[in-house]
This record gives structure tokens, C-alpha cells and sequence, in this order.
């Protein structure tokens, strides 16, 4: 299909923010060469236009359409194997409007319903999306809510990010190791900070830490640049952690309002822990090891940019996609569920382990790695956490307490 | 506390006698975290020299006459060719970015490198010092294998997850063969009839028939008490000593598998140091060696009795390995 050429005869209002990603073919050798091309895999990667936030600290730059890069370096690493193959991937990028709606969106820009969706989309948009296309297979992105993982799963959804309960769990692994069991939980204003909070009250009991004193963070930020902030955080932060005797200050700022300020400023000189200081994630510019070197440099490369989480599984779900497809020798929907939940699926994604998706609620599983702002910390699962079938499921929801339904 | 300080001497006494029948060589071992390459005498077992060399120190090749070992110093973008006598990097040769594993073809003239960054294999004349050629291959090349005529050479892509045969007369792929996550080691049998490739993700190791280029097996590991996802097959030796066996190095499950060439069962898991990478044989093959990278050591296995006999230290991140028959200096 060509959607230029759709475009350009319906003049739908839509077409603006659709592009087709051309794909290269890169050209191998003689027999390489000969191969036709068999099999087309159509993506559809949703992302909505939004101006991306300017993060707090000058040293972070605005990433326009975080994650997308991503999608286009496992495209062009699925490319080249399919090149030996005879299979063709091809990346339609659909950006939906800040207000616009998701899934006329998506109708306009295909002809038919899309088979593949990866979504680079918040808990509602994926939602919506999922149940506008039960029959697409899904692949989520972004969204690192619970309850997409629990109550809210779906049949046709997979996550490639953790969820804030895996992110939580690695971190409070870390904490426990280091005997760091007193901890005070500060809460921003917006409800994904309290997620983010409910997430590391719930890793906590899990692995035997102690909430010493909690409290909210809820005064409006001003502007982010300004000429002289220092001033007022040095008189407001000590004041705000006036805290008993504890290990760790936890904090959950998702969206990066206040949580830099709290480290070196509060009352206690004690390490800053969770969305700000030392950090659970899924990626981070200082990972190094397991070969990850290699595919920062490859990023770097075609993005001038470091890589994102939302890079990174934008990546693996492209490679998630290109390693079904390659093995089942399809680009059907269901087919590729079943190979990506068998026991066969192995994704090599740069943490030191075979990745696999669980088969009872669609989660990928995945070491989480525990930062500072500019180098690795240490990895979990930690030593001595562990369990009967994988050690990665120390981490987050494990089948005994899902209470997702429908996935399988 | 008696009896432990019995054991050390036995042990001692057995790596001394069988020191005396192994003959005299040196072990080279490339650390990589130290830039380093260790020495290691064969007939004490102990770290004879320490040499200074270039940044991140990987894959190393020892000349046919063992005069010069050249080492892929991948953070300096090119071979460093170390004078074995003088123990001096006398010159570099080119060898394209992150040069990380590479092999000697059967005349000793030419390198074949894997670029891991660059997706390419590149051909290297070292008389000339000049790159013949450079191979497009799949994303992430890795393992290099020459077959024993040198006709053929097999490079691994850990991304793409494939074995690329590459024909050596007119440098071009001539078949792909699909392999499990993350393709790392490729070794020729000693007939030229196999290629052995692991797959260190996906827990295997491929044997692909060298004339079909189909694979006619896979060997699965399995280690009680161990997560299947803690198996990674890495190295591989095949030996040609009419044994029938081989070994294959299981990364951070610390172990040696042993398998028979024959019926590919594994025979024998043994327990080495943590994150075991790569492996060489004695000259005699009765010996084999193993650099272990989280632990900073070589594991000495006594091939006959197929049991660990002494672990060495050597620096941080030991990587490559290459053995020379003539003892160095």
C-alpha cells in the first residue's frame, strides 16, 4: 500500500501527520540479493503530537517524538535479516493529534485495519486502541501502569516497559541488600506520581522495609529557567524534610516537578532514591555492559542523541516483532502471539539474559537497572532474591498474583 | 585445619608431574579492562610477564610461527601487532572500527576481523599492512571461523542472529544460516565438515553441516540447580586429537560443558571461574584453558582426568586467549 499516494487522493485532515518511513534495503551478497520478497510486515507506530515537556535540569535536553528513533534502529536491524530472508518490514508512523482522536487517526492512515500496532501511547489512548482492534496484536511502549499489567490487561497487548511495580521492586531489592530499611516516601501532585508512590509502598512491605514518615510535595512549579532558583530550594527543602532518623529519602516525580532538589538540600544528609537521584529503569545512557555499548553507538549514530527508555522499547518491541517473524516465517497477528508466548521466544536485549514476555499477563521480563545520574549502579533481580521458575520474576506482578484474566 | 593444606600440596604435585610431560609453552591471555596481556608459563602455571598494550585489549591470534601475537585492541580501531621476543608492540594494522574477534587464514597472511560496530568483516594483508576488503554482514558481526583449507569463513552477526558463509576466493556471502539469539563463537571441526556456533541467548549450540549449510543439530544445556537463562554458550573448541570431544564455555554459568562430537551429548559440566569466555588448548590438547571475566582468572583443566587443576589470576576482564608451543623468552 501506499499511504502518499492514499493521502494525496483523499486530502484527509489526517494525512498531515502521515509519513511512511521508506525502508532501506540494504543489499547483501549475490544470494542474499536473489531473495523476493515473500513476506511484507506492515507496523503501525502510534504516538500522540505533543510538545514533550522541558525537563528541570538544563543538562537534559526536549526530545521531540521520544521513542520513535528507537523504532527506526530495531526497523533497521529487523531489515537486515529479513534482507537474507526475503521478508520486508515497513514503519508507518502515525501521529495523532494533541486533542485528536486515536483510532481515526489510525483509520486514516490505512486502508485496512492495522495487524501490528506499537503503541507509543498513555494507559487510556492504548486502551482504546486495543478494543478499537482485537484482532491487532499490540505492543505497548510507554504505559508503565499497573493495571494494565493487572485488572486492566488485555488479550491482544503486550508490555515492553516495566511496569512501576518491576521498576519499584528493583529498587527495593537494591535497598534491602544494602540494608537501607528506613525510608520516608515524598509524593508529588499529579496521580502518576502517586502510582509511582502506591508502586514503592507496595515493594517495600514486599521486601521488608519500613516507612519511617510520608508527605506531599504540592506547591505549583514556577518556570523551570529561571536566573537565580537555587535560592528558594535551599531554604524550601530543608524545611520540607524535616523527617525522623531514616536510611533513604524515596521520591516519586514522574514527571520531574521537584525531585532534583531534594538531594545535597535535605535535612539529613541521605541518598535520594526512586524517579529522581538513584534511579530503577529499563535504560540509561551509562549502560555498558553485556554488549549494550554497541547499540548506544548505533542509536548515537542515526538519532544524534543519547537512547531513551522509550527508545529502547521501541527497539525491542521492532526486535520482539522481527524475531517472530523471522521463526514463524508470518506477519499474522495471532501466529506471532503464539511464537513470542512460546518457550521458544529468546529477545537478546543488552541486560546479560535471554528477555521473555509472561505468558499470564503479556509483561516482558527484563532486569531492571538501578542508576545514578551518570553511571550504573547495579542490576536486579539481586543475588539471593529468589524463585522457583526465574529470578526475573522477583520482579513486579509474579503469577500468583495476577489478577489479569483474559490474557491467555 | 590439617587437611586442607594436605590437599594444596597434593595438587601441587600433580600439576608439577604433569608439567613435565606437557612440554614447554606460554599461555596469552588479553585483559580487557586492564589493557593488558598476561603470560602464563605452561610448565609453572604462573604469570610470567604483564604487557602494557591498547585500550580494551579482545581477541588476540598468535603468527603460525608464534613470533608475533596480534591483538584486536577494539577502543584504538585497529590490530596491535606485539613482537613476542621483545615483548614490544612493534606496529598496528589497520582493521576497521572496534575490531573485536578475528582469524588467521591457513597461510598466515591474511586477517579476517570482525568490525562489531561497522557491520563488516574486514580482509587484512599483514605483509602489505593494508585492508584488502571489507564484507557487509549482518548487524553486530562476532565470531570468525576459517575452515581448515581456508576455503571458507563463517562469521556470526549477534543482532541479525545468523552464521554468513563467506566464500574466501571471491570474498562474498553464499549462504545464511539462521541460528539461535545471539550468535557468538563459530569453530570449524578439524575435518572441515562442521561448524559449531553458539548462541549465547538462546542457550545452544548449532552444528551446521559444512557442505548443506543446514543445521543437523542443536545442543541444549542444562545444569541442575541453574536458571536455563544463566546458560550462555560462548567459546568453543573442537578438538583434533582423535578424541571426539568438545567444550564449550557456558558464561555465567561457570561451567565447561564436555560433549561427545559424536552422539553431541553433553558428557561432563565442570565448574570454572565466574563468567567463563573464551577457551584454547594446550599444544598437546591435553590441557585446556579458560578465561573467566567476572572473577579476573584462567581456569587450568586437566583434560585427561577432565578436571579443573588450578585457576590462575590474571588482570581484570581476562578476555582472548592464545597458547604458543615455544616458551616466550
Amino acid at each position: 500500500m501506499n499511504f502518499i499516494q492514499y493521502c494525496t487522493a483523499s486530502k484527509h485532515n489526517f494525512c498531515a501527520y502521515v509519513k511512511q518511513v521508506f525502508v532501506v534495503v540494504l543489499v547483501f551478497s549475490a544470494t542474499a540479493g536473489n531473495a523476493i520478497a515473500e513476506l511484507e510486515a506492515d507496523i503501525f507506530y502510534l504516538l500522540r503530537d505533543i510538545e514533550p515537556p522541558l525537563p528541570l535540569s538544563l543538562i537534559d535536553k526536549r526530545i521531540e517524538k521520544d521513542g520513535f528513533a528507537g523504532a527506526q534502529l530495531g526497523l533497521n536491524d529487523n531489515q537486515t535479516t529479513g534482507s537474507f530472508l526475503g521478508h520486508k518490514y515497513e514503519l508507518v508512523e502515525v501521529l495523532i493529534p494533541a486533542q485528536g482522536d486515536v483510532v481515526e487517526s489510525v483509520q486514516a492512515a490505512g486502508l485496512n485495519p492495522p495487524k501490528i500496532i506499537v503503541a507509543n501511547l498513555n494507559a487510556i489512548d492504548l486502551l482504546t486502541v486495543a478494543d478499537a482492534y482485537p484482532d491487532a496484536l499490540v505492543l505497548n511502549v510507554y504505559a508503565r501502569d499497573d493495571h494494565l499489567r493487572q485488572q486492566e490487561c488485555r488479550a491482544n497487548v503486550l508490555h515492553l516497559p516495566p511496569s512501576r511495580a518491576m521498576l519499584a521492586d528493583g529498587l527495593a531489592q537494591y535497598l534491602a541488600w544494602k540494608r537501607w530499611n528506613k525510608v520516608v516516601v515524598v509524593t508529588g501532585r499529579h496521580p502518576e506520581d502517586a502510582l509511582y508512590a502506591e508502586a514503592l509502598e507496595r515493594s517495600i512491605k514486599r521486601f521488608g522495609l519500613k516507612v519511617i514518615d510520608r508527605n506531599n510535595w504540592t506547591s505549583v512549579p514556577g518556570a523551570r529557567r529561571t536566573d537565580s532558583g537555587h535560592h528558594t530550594a535551599q531554604q524550601e527543602i530543608p524545611a520540607f524534610t524535616q523527617f525522623k532518623e531514616h536510611d533513604v529519602l524515596l521520591v516519586a516525580d514522574e514527571v520531574d516537578e521537584f525531585g532534583e532538589y531534594l538531594s545535597y538540600r535535605s535535612r539529613l544528609p541521605r541518598p535520594v532514591a526512586g524517579t529522581q537521584g538513584l534511579m530503577p529503569t529499563s535504560w540509561h545512557r551509562s549502560h555498558e555492559q553485556w554488549g549494550a555499548t554497541q547499540i548506544q553507538r548505533r542509536f548515537e549514530k542515526i538519532a544524534n542523541r543519547i537512547m531513551t527508555e522509550k527508545d529502547y522499547s521501541s527497539w525491542l518491541a521492532m526486535r520482539a516483532l522481527g524475531e517472530a517473524i523471522t521463526n514463524t516465517n508470518s506477519a499474522d497477528p495471532v501466529a506471532l502471539k503464539e511464537f513470542i508466548l512460546s518457550g521458544k521466544f529468546k529477545l537478546a536485549g543488552f541486560k546479560g539474559k535471554a528477555l521473555s514476555f509472561r505468558t499470564y499477563n503479556g509483561q516482558l521480563r527484563q532486569p531492571i537497572l538501578v542508576v545514578s545520574p551518570r553511571m550504573l549502579i547495579t542490576v536486579s533481580p539481586q543475588q539471593g532474591f529468589l524463585h522457583q521458575l526465574t529470578e526475573l520474576d522477583t520482579l513486579g506482578f509474579d503469577e500468583p498474583e495476577s489478577t489479569c484474566k483474559v490474557f491467555k | 585445619m590439617k587437611r586442607p593444606s594436605y590437599r594444596v600440596c597434593f595438587v601441587g604435585a600433580v600439576s608439577l608431574m604433569l608439567a613435565t610431560n606437557a612440554g614447554a609453552y606460554s599461555i596469552y591471555v588479553s585483559n580487557e579492562k586492564d589493557n593488558t596481556i598476561s603470560i602464563i608459563d605452561g610448565d609453572t602455571l604462573k604469570v610470567t610477564d604483564t604487557v602494557t598494550v591498547g585500550e580494551r585489549p579482545r581477541g588476540i591470534v598468535l603468527s603460525h610461527d608464534s613470533s608475533v601475537l596480534y591483538m584486536c585492541t577494539s577502543d584504538e580501531d585497529h590490530v596491535e601487532v606485539l613482537d613476542i621476543n621483545t615483548l614490544k608492540v612493534t606496529h598496528t594494522l589497520p582493521s576497521g572500527p572496534d575490531p573485536e574477534l578475528m582469524s588467521l587464514n591457513p597461510e598466515g597472511t591474511k586477517l579476517y576481523i570482525a568490525n562489531e560496530d561497522d557491520n563488516l568483516v574486514t580482509v587484512v594483508n599483514i605483509d602489505e599492512r593494508t585492508k584488502d576488503v571489507e564484507i557487509p554482514v549482518g548487524i553486530e558481526p562476532e565470531g570468525i571461523g576459517v575452515s581448515p583449507d581456508g576455503k571458507w569463513l563463517v562469521n556470526t552477526s549477534e543482532t541479525t542472529n545468523m552464521a554468513h558463509f563467506i566464500n574466501t576466493d571471491t570474498l562474498k556471502i553464499e549462504a545464511n544460516v539462521l541460528v539461535d539469539t545471539r550468535p557468538r563463537v563459530a569453530q570449524f571441526t578439524g575435518d572441515g565438515a562442521e561448524v559449531w556456533v553458539s548462541s549465547e541467548i538462546g542457550g545452544t549450540v548449532s552444528i551446521i553441516d559444512a557442505d548443506s549449510k543446514e543445521i543437523k543439530h542443536k545442543i541444549s544445556f542444562e545444569v541442575r540447580g541453574l536458571a536455563p537463562e544463566s546458560i550462555q554458550p560462548v567459546g568453543v573448541k573442537l578438538s583434533t586429537d582423535g578424541s571426539n570431544l568438545a567444550y564449550i564455555a557456558l558464561g555465567p554459568a561457570a561451567r565447561v560443558a564436555i560433549v561427545n562430537m559424536e552422539t553431541y551429548e553433553v558428557e561432563k559440566y565442570l565448574l570454572v571461574g565466574q563468567r567463563v569466555w573464551n577457551l584454547e588448548f594446550s599444544p598437546e590438547q591435553d590441557r585446556l584453558f579458560t578465561t573467566n571475566g567476572v572473577s579476573g582468572d584462567v581456569s587450568v583443566i586437566d583434560l585427561k582426568k577432565q578436571r579443573v587443576i588450578k585457576s590462575v589470576k590474571v588482570g581484570r576482564f581476562p578476555w582472548g586467549l592464545a597458547i604458543s608451543p615455544d616458551k616466550q623468552g
